[in-house]
C-alpha cells in the first residue's frame, strides 16, 4: 500500500499512564479532596412535564450541616444552550429550573452541605408545588398538529434557517423512483441508550485567594466547558482555572457542562470547595442519552443492482432541550445516504422535542444511527431482488472523483477494499470480477456524476 | 449517629479508624483513610470497580459496612503493587493495553488475584466467571482476559 | 425447535472530525534546558491513548527520543485552546498542531546547531537526539548540547507553535450541499450469530472485520478501539435500552441490574485486519478511528438474524421478545 515507514510512529508502545492506571495511582476527578470541603446534591423534577408554582427550601435550608441551597435566582445567566459557542440558537435550557419541569429529573435547586449524607437528607426537605401537565413523548405525535408545544418557540421541532427539518436534495428523486424496477422500503429504529462510562459525572470546584476558580472537571472538553461556564457565570474566562485531560471513560455523555456551573456558583456562594459527583441512579436516568431514533428509507433500484434513488426520512429524539442534538442532526443528514453512488437522493432529518431527559452526543452520534439504518436496508436490497450480499455493496459503493449527495467529491474512499479485506479475512472467496474493483476506479460502478 | 472505631487488617498494617456506623468500607478506604485506588463507580453493587479482598474473598465494598470489617484482613490494590514493583497481574495489564481509561482496572485486578489465589490455574472460561461481576465500557475484556491468562501461563513456567 | 446459524455483512465509512468543521486545536512546545520536549495541550485523554499518541507523533516530528518527549495535558492555564475530544478528531486535530508546532521549534533548534556547527541549516540532519552534517557524519552534535548552547550561550528560545482548523464550512439549507469532514475511514464487519427460536436468544459467536484508518499512529491502541467498539456495537444491537418500551417512560433503568451491557462472558471471537491508506490532510495520513469500532457490528449482526431466521427485526435493541413476535408473525403469514 505504499504506507512509508517511519521511527515512533507506527510503534504500539506501550500506554504513558498505562502504569498509572493499573496500580490506582492515577488520579480522577473524585480522588481530589481539600480541607473544609462541601458537598451538592441536587433537587430534581419528580414529573416530565410541570408547571413549577412554588420551590420551599426553607426546610432544607434550616437542616443542621447545610450551608446553602442554589436556585435559579442565583445562576447570573440562567438560560443557556451550549452549542451558542458553534452558532445555535436559541437558548432553551435551564441550569436551575424556575417556571416549568421538561423531564423527569430536571434540576430544579441544589443543596450544599458539610456532608454528601446530609445534603442527601435536605434535598428530600425541599417542598415542590409543581402542577402536572401530560408529558409529549412520541416524536410523531410532537411534530402533528394536535401536539402542544412544549418549547417556547411554538413547536416542537428545530428551526434550520426558517425550515423545521434539515434537507438534503441532489437528483431528482421524484422522477428517478419512477424509473426503478424495484421500489424498497424499510423502517428502522433505536431507542436511547446510555454512555455508562464506569466514572460517573464529578467536579470539584476550589475558589483561590485571588478569587479565581480552580474547576476539577471529567469534561471531555475543557475549554469548551470553561468558555460555557464563564456565560452562565457571566464572568471573564480568566476567573476559570479548568484542570482535567483524565476521564474515565467519556463515550460522549461527558460534553454536556453539566455539572461545572452549578459546582461553581456553590463554591462562589460558600466561598469553601464543593463537590459534586453523580451516583449511578443520575447518570442512568437523568443525564443525556444517545437520541432515540426513526428512519424510513425508500429506495429505487434497478435489476442490476444499482440503486438509483433514496429517500429518507428520520426523526431524532432530542428530549426536553437541545443539548447537542441540532448538531447531532445535520450530521446525521449528511450521512444517511450511506457510502454508496446514488444519483438521486432526498433527506429530511427531523430534530424533535419530548418530554424525556435530553438526549446529546454519545460515540458516533448522527451517523452510528444512520449506518445502522444504511446497512440494514442495503441487505434488504440484496434479498429482495436476488442479490449477493457482497456485490450489492461493491457495485454500488462510492469511489473516488464521485459527488457525494451533499456535493462534496469523493476523497480517500476504501470501502471497496475493507469488503475485500473482511471476505478475505473469513475465507469467503469474491468473484474474480467483484476482486478485481477498486475505489480508484472512477467508473467502476458506471457513476459519471462526478 | 455516634462514631464508632473499628479496627483492621489494611494492607498488612493493622489500622484503626474512627467511622459513622453506616458508611460503607468504600467510603471508609477511600474518604477516610484515602486510598483512592479503589473506585467509586455505581455504589449499587453493578460495576465491581470497588473490589477489594476481605480475607482474601473478593467483595464490593460498596455494599459491605466498614463496620462489618472489624477484626477482619483487608486488602486494596495499593497493598499488591506499586509503580516500583507490580504485581505480576499489574505489569500483565500494562503490557496488554488491558487498562485504557483505568477506571475499572483496580477492581479487576482484585477480581483476579482472588482467583489466582485459590485457582492458580484457571482456563480462560473460569477467567471470565470470575471477572462477570466486574464490567468494562472500554476494552471489550479481551485484552483483560489475555493479560491473566499471560500470568497464569508465568505461574505454570515458574 | 433449534438454533439456527447465520451469517452478516456491514460495510460503513465514518467522517474525521466535527461536522461542518470549524473547531481549532493548538499546541506548544518548548525545549528544556537539557533537550527535554514539553508538549502543552488541554486536549482530554478519556481512556483511548491521546496522551501517548501525541507523544509519539512529538517524537517523529522533532526527530528526538520518544523517551524525551513530555506530554502535559489538561489545564487552560498552561495551554493554550482545544475544542476537546468527540468526533473523532482528537489525534486528527492535535497530532496536526503538535507537528506545526515541532517543525517551528524544530528549526529553532537547528538554526542554533548550525551557528554552534559552523553549517547551513539545510544541511543538518536530526534524527533520534542527534545532529550531524548531511554526508559528513563525523561532524555532530546532539540535542543536549545544542539546548544548553540556546540557553546559556546564545540566548534563544527552541519552542514552536501550532494550530489545526478546519474553516468551518457553509451549509445550504435547501439542498444539504456541505463539506462534513476532513477525510473518511472505513470498516467492513462480518457477525457470525446463533438464533434460538424457542427462546428468541442470540449468540453472537464471531465479528470480523476490517477496517481501513488511513495510518495507525500505535497499532495496539488501534486494536483496543477496534476490540472495544465491536463489544459495545453489539451491545447496542441486543442489549441496550434506558427505555425498554420506548417512546413510553416505563420500566427505566436505575442500575447496571436493569441497564445491560456485555461481562467477560459475553465476548464472540472478534478478529480484524487493518488496512492503511494515508489520508491527505491527518498527520501522517492518520484519520479518526476511535468511534467508528461500535458502528458496523450493529448492521451486521441484525443482517446475521435476518440470515438464521429469516425475519427483519430493526428495532434495537433486537431482544429475544421481539425475536419471538416476528417469528410468530412470520410464522402467521406462512400458514
Amino acid at each position: 500500500m505504499g504506507v512509508k515507514q517511519l521511527g515512533i510512529v507506527g510503534q504500539s508502545v506501550k500506554r504513558r499512564d498505562g502504569i498509572g492506571h493499573v496500580t490506582g495511582q492515577t488520579q480522577y476527578v473524585d480522588d481530589v479532596f481539600y480541607t473544609g470541603m462541601l458537598w451538592l446534591k441536587m433537587v430534581r423534577s419528580p414529573i416530565s412535564r410541570g408547571i413549577i408554582h412554588g420551590i420551599d427550601t426553607s426546610k432544607a435550608e434550616a437542616f443542621p450541616g447545610v450551608v446553602t441551597v442554589v436556585t435559579a435566582k442565583d445562576v447570573p445567566n440562567n438560560w443557556y444552550t451550549i452549542l451558542c459557542l458553534i452558532g445555535v440558537e436559541p437558548n432553551d435550557e435551564p441550569v436551575l429550573a424556575h417556571e416549568e419541569v421538561m423531564y423527569f429529573g430536571e434540576p430544579i435547586c441544589a443543596i450544599v452541605a458539610e456532608t454528601e449524607a446530609i445534603a442527601a437528607e435536605a434535598a428530600g426537605l425541599v417542598k415542590l408545588d409543581i402542577e402536572e401537565l401530560p408529558p409529549v413523548l412520541d416524536m410523531e405525535f410532537a411534530i402533528s398538529p394536535d401536539a402542544p408545544a412544549i418549547k417556547k418557540w411554538g413547536n416542537n421541532t428545530f428551526m434550520y434557517d426558517g425550515y423545521n427539518h434539515r434537507k438534503l436534495r441532489f437528483g431528482d428523486f421524484e422522477k428517478a423512483i419512477q424509473q426503478a424496477d424495484h421500489v424498497i422500503e424499510g423502517d428502522y429504529s433505536l431507542s436511547p441508550i446510555e454512555h455508562a462510562p464506569i466514572e460517573t459525572h464529578c467536579c470539584v470546584v476550589k475558589p483561590e485567594p485571588d478569587g479565581r476558580l480552580t474547576v476539577h472537571s471529567n469534561t471531555q472538553a475543557l475549554y469548551f466547558t470553561m468558555d460555557n461556564t464563564a456565560i452562565i457565570l457571566q464572568v471573564p474566562s480568566q476567573r476559570l482555572h479548568m484542570i482535567g485531560g483524565t476521564v474515565g471513560g467519556g463515550f460522549g455523555g461527558k460534553v454536556d457542562v453539566i455539572t461545572e456551573p452549578i459546582t461553581c456558583i456553590a463554591a462562589m456562594k460558600t466561598g469553601r470547595p464543593v463537590k459534586w459527583r453523580w451516583t449511578r441512579e443520575e447518570e442512568m436516568r437523568k443525564s443525556s442519552t444517545r437520541a432515540g431514533v426513526k428512519m424510513h428509507y425508500t429506495d429505487g433500484v434497478m435489476k442490476d443492482g444499482r440503486i438509483i434513488a433514496r429517500k429518507v426520512r428520520s426523526l431524532e429524539d432530542s428530549g426536553a432541550y437541545h443539548r447537542h442534538s441540532p448538531y447531532g442532526v445535520q450530521k446525521h443528514m449528511a450521512n444517511l445516504p450511506g457510502p454508496y453512488t446514488i444519483p438521486n437522493v432526498w433527506v429530511d432529518a427531523y430534530c424533535v422535542y419530548t418530554n424525556r431527559q435530553p438526549s446529546s452526543a454519545m460515540r458516533g452520534f448522527g451517523v452510528t444511527e444512520a449506518t445502522f439504518a444504511v446497512e440494514c436496508q442495503m441487505e434488504r436490497i440484496a434479498r429482495t431482488i436476488g442479490m449477493d450480499s457482497w456485490e450489492i455493496r461493491l457495485i454500488n459503493a462510492y469511489r473516488n472523483g464521485q459527488m457525494r449527495p451533499v456535493r462534496k467529491v469523493v476523497e480517500d474512499a476504501t470501502l471497496i477494499e475493507t469488503i475485500q479485506a473482511a471476505a478475505e479475512l473469513i475465507g469467503y472467496e469474491l468473484p474474480a470480477h467483484l476482486k478485481a474493483m477498486s475505489s480508484d476506479d472512477y467508473a467502476g460502478n458506471g457513476g459519471h456524476h462526478g | 449517629m455516634e462514631s464508632i472505631t473499628v479496627t483492621f487488617k489494611l494492607n498488612g498494617k493493622t489500622t484503626a479508624v474512627a467511622i459513622e456506623p453506616l458508611e460503607s468500607l468504600r467510603t471508609v478506604l477511600r474518604e477516610h483513610l484515602h486510598l483512592h485506588a479503589t473506585k467509586a463507580g455505581c455504589g449499587q453493587g453493578g460495576c465491581g470497580s470497588c473490589t477489594v479482598l476481605v480475607n482474601g474473598e473478593p467483595v464490593l465494598s460498596c455494599l459491605m459496612l466498614a463496620a462489618l470489617a472489624d477484626g477482619q484482613e483487608i486488602t486494596t490494590l495499593e497493598g499488591i503493587g506499586t509503580p516500583q514493583h507490580m504485581h505480576p497481574l499489574q505489569a500483565a495489564f500494562f503490557d496488554r493495553f488491558a487498562a485504557q481509561c483505568g477506571y475499572c482496572s483496580p477492581g479487576m485486578i482484585m477480581a483476579a488475584k482472588a482467583l489466582l489465589d485459590k485457582n492458580p490455574h484457571p482456563n480462560r472460561a473460569e477467567i471470565a466467571e470470575a471477572l462477570a461481576g466486574n464490567l468494562c465500557r472500554c476494552t471489550g475484556y479481551v485484552t483483560i482476559l489475555d493479560a491473566i491468562e499471560d500470568v497464569v501461563t508465568q505461574m505454570q513456567e515458574a | 425447535m433449534a438454533k439456527h446459524y447465520g451469517r452478516g455483512i456491514a460495510a460503513v465509512n465514518y467522517p474525521t472530525g466535527m461536522n461542518l468543521g470549524g473547531d481549532p486545536t493548538q499546541a506548544l512546545i518548548f525545549c528544556q534546558p537539557t533537550g527535554g520536549f514539553s508538549v502543552k495541550l488541554a486536549s482530554t485523554d478519556l481512556g483511548q491513548g491521546l496522551k501517548t499518541v501525541i507523544a509519539q507523533i512529538a517524537a517523529e516530528a522533532l526527530g528526538v527520543p520518544f523517551d524525551s518527549v513530555i506530554v502535559d495535558t489538561g489545564d487552560t492555564d498552561s495551554a493554550p485552546h482545544c475544542m476537546g475530544t468527540f468526533a473523532s478528531r482528537a489525534t486528527h486535530r492535535v497530532g496536526n498542531a503538535v507537528i506545526m508546532a515541532a517543525n517551528e521549534a524544530r528549526k529553532a533548534l537547528l538554526d542554533v546547531a548550525a551557528e554552534e556547527m559552523e553549517a547551513a541549516p539545510e544541511d543538518l540532519v536530526l534524527e533520534n537526539g542527534e545532529i550531524y552534517v548531511k554526508g559528513a557524519p563525523e561532524r555532530k552534535t546532539n540535542v543536549f548540547n545544542v539546548a544548553l548552547a540556546a540557553h546559556f550561550k546564545y540566548g534563544k528560545t527552541i519552542s514552536g507553535r501550532g494550530i489545526y482548523l478546519k474553516q468551518k464550512s457553509s451549509l445550504d439549507p435547501e439542498t444539504g450541499a456541505c463539506d462534513p469532514d476532513s477525510t473518511e475511514a472505513h470498516a467492513t464487519t462480518v457477525a457470525e450469530v446463533e438464533v434460538d427460536d424457542e427462546t428468541g436468544e442470540i449468540k453472537v459467536l464471531r465479528l470480523a472485520s476490517a477496517y481501513e484508518v488511513g495510518r495507525q499512529i500505535n497499532p495496539e491502541m488501534v486494536k483496543g478501539q477496534i476490540v472495544s467498539g465491536a463489544v459495545m456495537g453489539m451491545s447496542h444491537a441486543l442489549m441496550e435500552t434506558v427505555f425498554p418500551y420506548y417512546p413510553a417512560l416505563d420500566h427505566h433503568t436505575y442500575s447496571f441490574g436493569e441497564y445491560i451491557i456485555p461481562t467477560a462472558l459475553d465476548i464472540p471471537e472478534i478478529e480484524s485486519v487493518v488496512l492503511e491508506y494515508p489520508s491527505s490532510n491527518g498527520p501522517y495520513g492518520v484519520k479518526g478511528v476511535g468511534e467508528m469500532t461500535a458502528n458496523s457490528p450493529i448492521p451486521a449482526i441484525v443482517n446475521a438474524i435476518y440470515d438464521a431466521v429469516g425475519v427483519w427485526v430493526t428495532d434495537l435493541p433486537v431482544t429475544p421478545e421481539k425475536v419471538l413476535r416476528a417469528l410468530e408473525e412470520k410464522s402467521l403469514e406462512t400458514h
